[in-house]
């Protein structure tokens, strides 16, 4: 008989999650929850000025409170050549400050004590003396011909400028804009956002002087990454450095970079040969670590009178605060922004983009996100809402125009991408019916009859997901491929680890879903573990929805290898030459005779105990897994709003989302990963931003500031899916982590935008805080949001 | 507990007040010696090895803390260790039987109430509180009962139906408890 | 995250709390619901020398109601217990309509409405809400007790007109002069936003007319403010069109914000009047649907 796929928690089952029995039953196990013998608490002193010249640190206080063991400082550090690390855009930052702070937030000094309130009673004790400069908040003040040099630490920086980068066909989009009969402008400032899991960062660094290992439990995405760094920063051997990423509580691109915090507790332990343990607070999370977007987007789009997009133009400028230290592919300057309007079929179209130092916190993370394509595609989605009202054109009519057509794959993109699949007008069109588009534009005519104000607004997108190929996609040089190592013990059972690292994504239970759909053996006999690097194979780890693409390509890759060699074994069992045998789920069997045939749990037991001659026992293998393309999920994102014109807050009426990710591995948790998304688009579009005033304090510090809606305000999701298997992933899967927080916001902004129409307001930058909508409503004018911050 | 935490062995030369209080957690009754300034958080945490409730932000504001105080959802990073002297603190660790796992811990199993889990322990703590007050919520209610706990991950709708789910098992239990 | 050192106390009767506080000598803090005083003690903005634990103390979580329709809530009386109280919602809309909209659920467990008057937020809900009700703190000290107004009970951010050797035992509301009716609408961004602006009005309807008006204004000046002559503009008439607009228009002129991330001074000034508006309006329809 024949396995059914779906009960044996194959693809396509929405197979429970291995994870959830211990979470819910609070026996996960985070970072915060291990404790080693002997450990001590590492708290961080940080700089309560965005810009100021250390003039002196005076510890002894702090040295003299009982129960502190350290006190380090930045001249401490110095003396180890641990001050300065690089990042990971080829750009150096303070671990701990010596000679400046440069942000609000940044790390000064760290006290270990034998516990945390202890470490930071110590931490107040500690007296600096600042001389504070001017500070700079914004890309304006950053270029301005007498602005203070940020980074006077580096001899060739004479200006705050980073780079300046340019992508595209500018003659061509020259020309392209001269044919156009109308040319459509638009104008904003992607606010900066933190990834914020509930869970901060956090580490236990262990040294162990007797046998020279480190040690390093960790809130890390890349574990691998991370060793890396460390072996390099700290000059260590690699082979005697292990880190471990335990559970973690979520990460969402907050947790790939290398922060002060984990090279201060790893020197903590090397000198005190003790575990030392720092979790960051809150507060420290938000203002110090890696934060998302502050990008101002400005652009053009030529257009032919029938709707006809000609070309584009995108002139930005990004703010990465006082250390280059995005976390992205090293080829590309700004990410991916140039993944811009890949949905749609553009002859022409050129990028520039300037990099600005300011006196803010460093990050450029991708956050839900592949490297900047969330405003990417949140520019893309405005200006094409833009160009329809320009043109009086119906916006769904006028993306339909614009869309890629089915027959039209593989696609080059205007910025030189290939796409390769995809049914953009059928995921559009299913968008539109579900929402019942035609009605609510009725609906919204009746109510404007009545003063209220209703709005719709179309987000539609492809982006690319799960870098790398390795030809195009390095980090730090090192080739962004990942890996699987598939152990099939003697009864059938099997260990599978790979280099990735879960953060909630639910890895344990889908990676043993595809070894269960390439091999038959039941997903509840796969134990899946990672992020160990002592034990998982090499792989860049979890972010910008790389997992399933890569990793997840690289466990059917691995699963392939295993059946091959059971193959043979089973040939061996059957008596029979290879050509004559016939594999269906979970099972050799003879092509003459069906009835006669080897399961694989009994090809495993004879990989142990009777494999043929010449033939090396056991059936375990590893793969390494280099994708020949990205991966092209497509999302159409409709949201309904209505404005309440006498104060300008907003609700969401409805929310329809159309995912085509491919092949869904696990549907529920593909479900579960686009309305997770959608929230924190809604949470983007509506509540949830950093900004700062003109002294450069930071204004979303904590969640006082820093808003996370709750169940309250989040809106209910309907979802629903188109499948078009990737071209080439083994399995037919695409990402889908990120989608819904990179097409999401604009859904939302464009339906406020559209119930306000009327006033002839452009834009409205995000998020749409009540104040703002009424002032664009009152004022009949865009409004910016651009730091500073006006108090008073 | 005379150090904070109790793996580091209390430095002799430091004088520090503490008060010994009993606290009954999990329905076990437990006593011991707490700085005053001590949460009642990291008192369940290091103290009590109790792992389970975490802690995520420093402004009671995401309620991945939240246990039960003498029957009540409290955030327990906003409340002294030493305040819980003589009351019953309930947390994760205390829902499940020895074999039996809650309602609630189903349902959020069931309906894929949770991603990285973080915020799990306080949401459920949060959940058992309305269940108890409220055997049959609406949605509404439910939104409403869990907006003191913050979840980056799910987007709340599938704990929300996690949360149903557990009230409509919890009904059925009470009801065939009465037929029978 | 971690408090400073401090001296804990946990009196059981409140001359013992009012005796430690006069110790404390300007340096104890009383502690209640503690869901202002903590998060404050972990951010090391507040360092007291002791802390006078006032949950032991018993028979301070009273709610009870006078033949007069007057109102008295002691210090332990937490928010959910005012969210909960059916007689509370029959017999005072605007602290019914206020109460779910404190903080959030898990945190209105603990803290209390006595405590956040004492807190003396600018942003709080209770003061804007006794304010308009024109209730009263009771403070106990150690010659006896005193009645403070609430609109007298605040001096500026985060600072009241306690004693150092005071302890506020109670809240309470005075009878009012016909059906109490009125409302309370926030500003909030999402659940356990402070306000952006909230607003309290209390009329108390003699008929059609309006016998006396309370309004306050929470989160647009340093501290609460009291619009008494908006609620003066309204007492003697009906709800009209015409006498909202006026009062809406007053209120909005006492209030006092500054321009921060939450909205310009100009538009908190706007949400002031639309807010005053449709209470007030509010108010008006059920009246002529109940006429």
């Amino acid at each position: 008989m024949t396995l059914d796929e779906i009960k044996i928690g194959g693809l396509g089952s929405s197979r429970r999650r291995v994870e959830d029995d211990r979470f819910i039953r609070g026996k996960g196990s985070y970072v915060d929850d291990i404790v080693l013998p002997g450990m001590l608490h590492m708290e961080i002193l940080r700089s309560p000025v965005a810009h100021a010249r250390i003039k002196s640190i005076d510890t002894s206080k702090a040295w003299d409170m009982p129960g502190v063991r350290l006190v380090l400082t930045g001249e401490m550090m110095a003396a180890r050549n641990l001050a300065w690390m690089p990042t990971l855009s080829y750009d150096t930052q303070a671990v701990l400050a010596t000679d400046k702070v440069r942000f609000q937030g940044q790390e000064v000094a760290c006290v270990v004590a034998d516990d945390p309130y202890i470490a930071k009673d110590a931490c107040e004790a500690i007296e600096v003396e600042y001389e504070v400069l001017d500070p700079i908040v914004n890309p304006t003040q950053a270029m301005a011909p007498d602005a203070p040099v940020i980074r006077d630490d580096k001899t060739d920086q004479a200006d705050n400028k980073i780079f300046d980068w340019e992508i595209g066909d500018k003659a061509g989009t020259d020309a392209a804009f001269a044919q156009a009969d109308v040319v459509s402008e638009i104008e904003l400032h992607y606010p900066r956002s933190h990834p914020s899991p509930i869970e901060a960062c956090g580490s236990i660094a262990d040294f162990n002087r007797a046998t020279s290992k480190l040690t390093v439990y960790m809130t890390t995405q890349a574990p691998h990454i991370i060793r890396a760094a460390v072996a390099l920063v700290a000059e260590l051997p690699e082979h005697m450095i292990r880190i471990v990423a335990p559970d973690i509580g979520g990460g969402f691109g907050n947790k790939v970079p290398v922060y002060p915090g984990y090279v201060a507790s790893i020197l903590a332990s090397i000198l005190l040969e003790r575990p030392v343990k720092w979790i960051e607070d809150k507060s420290g999370n938000l203002i110090s670590t890696g934060f998302a977007r502050d990008i101002y987007l400005k652009g053009q789009m030529a257009l032919r009178k029938d709707g006809k997009i000609l070309g584009v133009r995108m002139n930005t400028t990004s703010d990465h605060g006082a250390f280059y230290s995005d976390a992205q592919p090293t080829k590309f300057k700004i990410g991916l922004l140039h993944s811009a309007f890949s949905c749609y079929d553009i002859p022409a179209a050129h990028l520039t983009n300037t990099g600005v130092y300011t006196n803010k916190a460093p990050g450029g993370v991708a956050y839900r996100c592949s490297f900047r394509v969330t405003e990417a595609m949140f520019f893309q989605e405005r200006m094409v809402q833009a160009a329809a009202d320009d043109l009086g054109m119906d916006q769904a009519e006028f993306r339909r125009v614009n869309l890629v057509r089915d027959d039209d794959f593989p696609h080059r993109t205007a910025f030189g991408f290939l796409t390769d699949s995809g049914q953009y007008e059928k995921c559009l069109d299913l968008g539109l019916e579900a929402i019942g588009y035609e009605d609510f534009l009725r609906e919204k005519e009746e109510a404007k009859k009545r003063g209220r104000l209703l709005g719709i607004g179309i987000s539609t997108m492809t982006e690319p997901l799960g870098a790398g190929n390795s030809r195009e996609y390095d980090i730090l040089g090192i080739k962004m491929f990942d890996s699987a190592e598939l152990k099939v013990h003697l009864t059938g059972k099997a260990l599978l680890r790979t280099g990735a690292k879960t953060q909630g994504q639910g890895h344990e239970t889908t990676w043993a879903q595809i070894v269960a759909h390439e091999l038959g053996i039941p997903a509840d006999d796969v134990l899946v573990e990672e992020g160990d690097t002592d034990t998982a194979p090499f792989g860049m780890g979890t972010y910008a929805s790389r997992s399933t693409p890569v990793a997840g390509a690289a466990v059917a890759m691995v699963s392939r290898k295993i059946r091959a060699k059971a193959r043979k074994i089973a040939a061996h069992l059957l008596e029979a030459s290879e050509e004559d045998i016939e594999w269906e789920l979970g099972r050799f069997y003879l092509r003459a005779d069906p009835e006669r045939g080897v399961t694989i749990q009994e090809a495993a037991m004879a990989a142990y105990s009777n494999v043929p001659d010449g033939m090396e026992p056991g059936l375990e293998n590893t793969a390494y897994y280099d994708p020949p393309n990205l991966t092209w999920p497509f999302a159409c994102y409709i949201a309904t709003v209505e404005v309440d014109p006498a104060t300008g807050v907003w609700d969401v009426l409805r929310v329809v989302a159309v995912d085509d990710c491919g092949v869904r591995i696990n549907p529920m948790i593909v479900e579960g990963q686009i309305m997770g998304g959608l929230t924190e688009a809604y949470a983007m579009a509506n509540m949830q931003y950093i900004t700062f005033d003109e002294e450069g304090n930071c204004i979303g510090g904590n969640y006082m500031d820093y808003l996370l809606p709750t169940a309250w305000e989040t809106p209910g999701f309907e979802l629903h899916e188109v499948v078009t298997p990737s071209p080439h992933h083994p399995i037919g899967a695409k990402g889908i982590g990120e989608c819904a927080t990179v097409g999401g916001p604009a859904a939302f902004v464009n339906a406020v935008m559209d119930a306000i129409k009327d006033t002839g307001v452009r834009n409205v930058d995000m998020p749409l805080f009540p104040d703002r909508v009424y002032k664009a409503i009152s004022e009949g004018a865009d409004v910016s949001g651009a730091p500073p911050v006006e108090v008073g | 507990m005379t150090s904070l935490f109790e793996e580091v062995a209390p430095v002799p030369e430091r004088e520090v007040p503490t008060r010994r209080i009993t606290v009954t957690i999990n329905g076990e009754s437990r006593t011991m010696e707490v700085e005053p300034r001590l949460l009642l958080a990291h008192m369940i945490r290091y103290g009590l090895k109790l792992t389970g409730t975490h802690v995520g932000c420093d402004t009671t504001n995401c309620g991945a803390c939240t246990v039960l105080l003498d029957g009540e959802p409290v955030k327990s990073c906003t409340v002294l260790a030493v305040q819980a002297d003589g009351h019953e603190v309930m947390t994760v660790e205390g829902l499940a039987g020895k074999s039996e796992l809650h309602p609630i811990q189903e349902g959020f199993r069931d309906e894929h109430g949770l991603q990285c889990g973080f915020c799990t322990p306080g949401m459920m703590m949060s959940a058992k509180a309305l269940l108890d007050r409220n055997p049959n919520p609406t949605e509404e209610d439910v939104r409403w009962a869990i907006s003191g706990n913050l979840c980056r991950c799910t987007g709340y709708q599938n704990i929300v139906k996690s949360v149903l789910w557990a009230a409509d098992k919890m009904r059925a239990e009470q009801n065939g408890g009465e037929e029978s | 995250m971690y408090p400073s050192r401090f001296r804990y106390e946990a009196p059981s009767t409140v001359e013992e709390a009012v005796a430690l506080l006069e110790a404390g000598a300007g340096e104890a803090k009383v502690l209640a619901g503690g869901q202002s005083l903590i998060p404050l003690l972990k951010l090391r903005f507040a360092d007291p020398q002791t802390i006078v634990d006032i949950n032991n103390i018993p028979g301070l979580d009273y709610l009870s109601f006078g033949d007069d329709g007057s109102i008295r809530i002691g210090a332990l009386v937490r928010h959910a217990d005012l969210t909960r109280s059916e007689e509370l919602a029959a017999k005072q809309p605007v602290i019914a309509a206020a109460a779910p909209l404190v903080a959030d659920p898990i945190v209105r467990n603990r803290g209390t409405l006595v405590g956040s008057l004492c807190h003396a937020d600018p942003q709080g809900d209770w003061a804007a809400v006794m304010v308009a009700l024109r209730g009263s703190l009771v403070a106990q000290g150690p010659s006896g007790r005193r009645t403070i107004p609430v609109d007298d009970l605040v001096h500026g951010p985060f600072q009241n007109a306690l004693a150092h050797n005071e302890l506020a035992i109670e809240a309470t509301v005075p009878a009012p002069a016909g059906s109490p009716r009125g409302g309370y609408l926030k500003l909030e961004r999402r659940v356990g936003d402070f306000a952006t602006v909230a607003v309290a009005v209390s009329v108390d309807m003699d008929g059609a007319n309006v016998a006396r008006a309370g309004i306050g204004l929470a989160a647009v000046g340093p501290k609460t403010i009291a619009a008494d002559e908006a609620a003066e503009a309204l007492v003697g008439g009906p709800l009209t069109e015409e006498r909202i607009d006026r009062a809406a228009e007053l209120a909005a002129g006492t209030a006092n914000p500054r321009s921060d991330h939450r909205g310009s001074a100009d538009y908190k000034r706007h949400i002031v009047s639309t807010f005053v508006s449709r209470i007030l309006g509010k108010v008006a329809s059920s009246m002529e649907r109940a006429a």
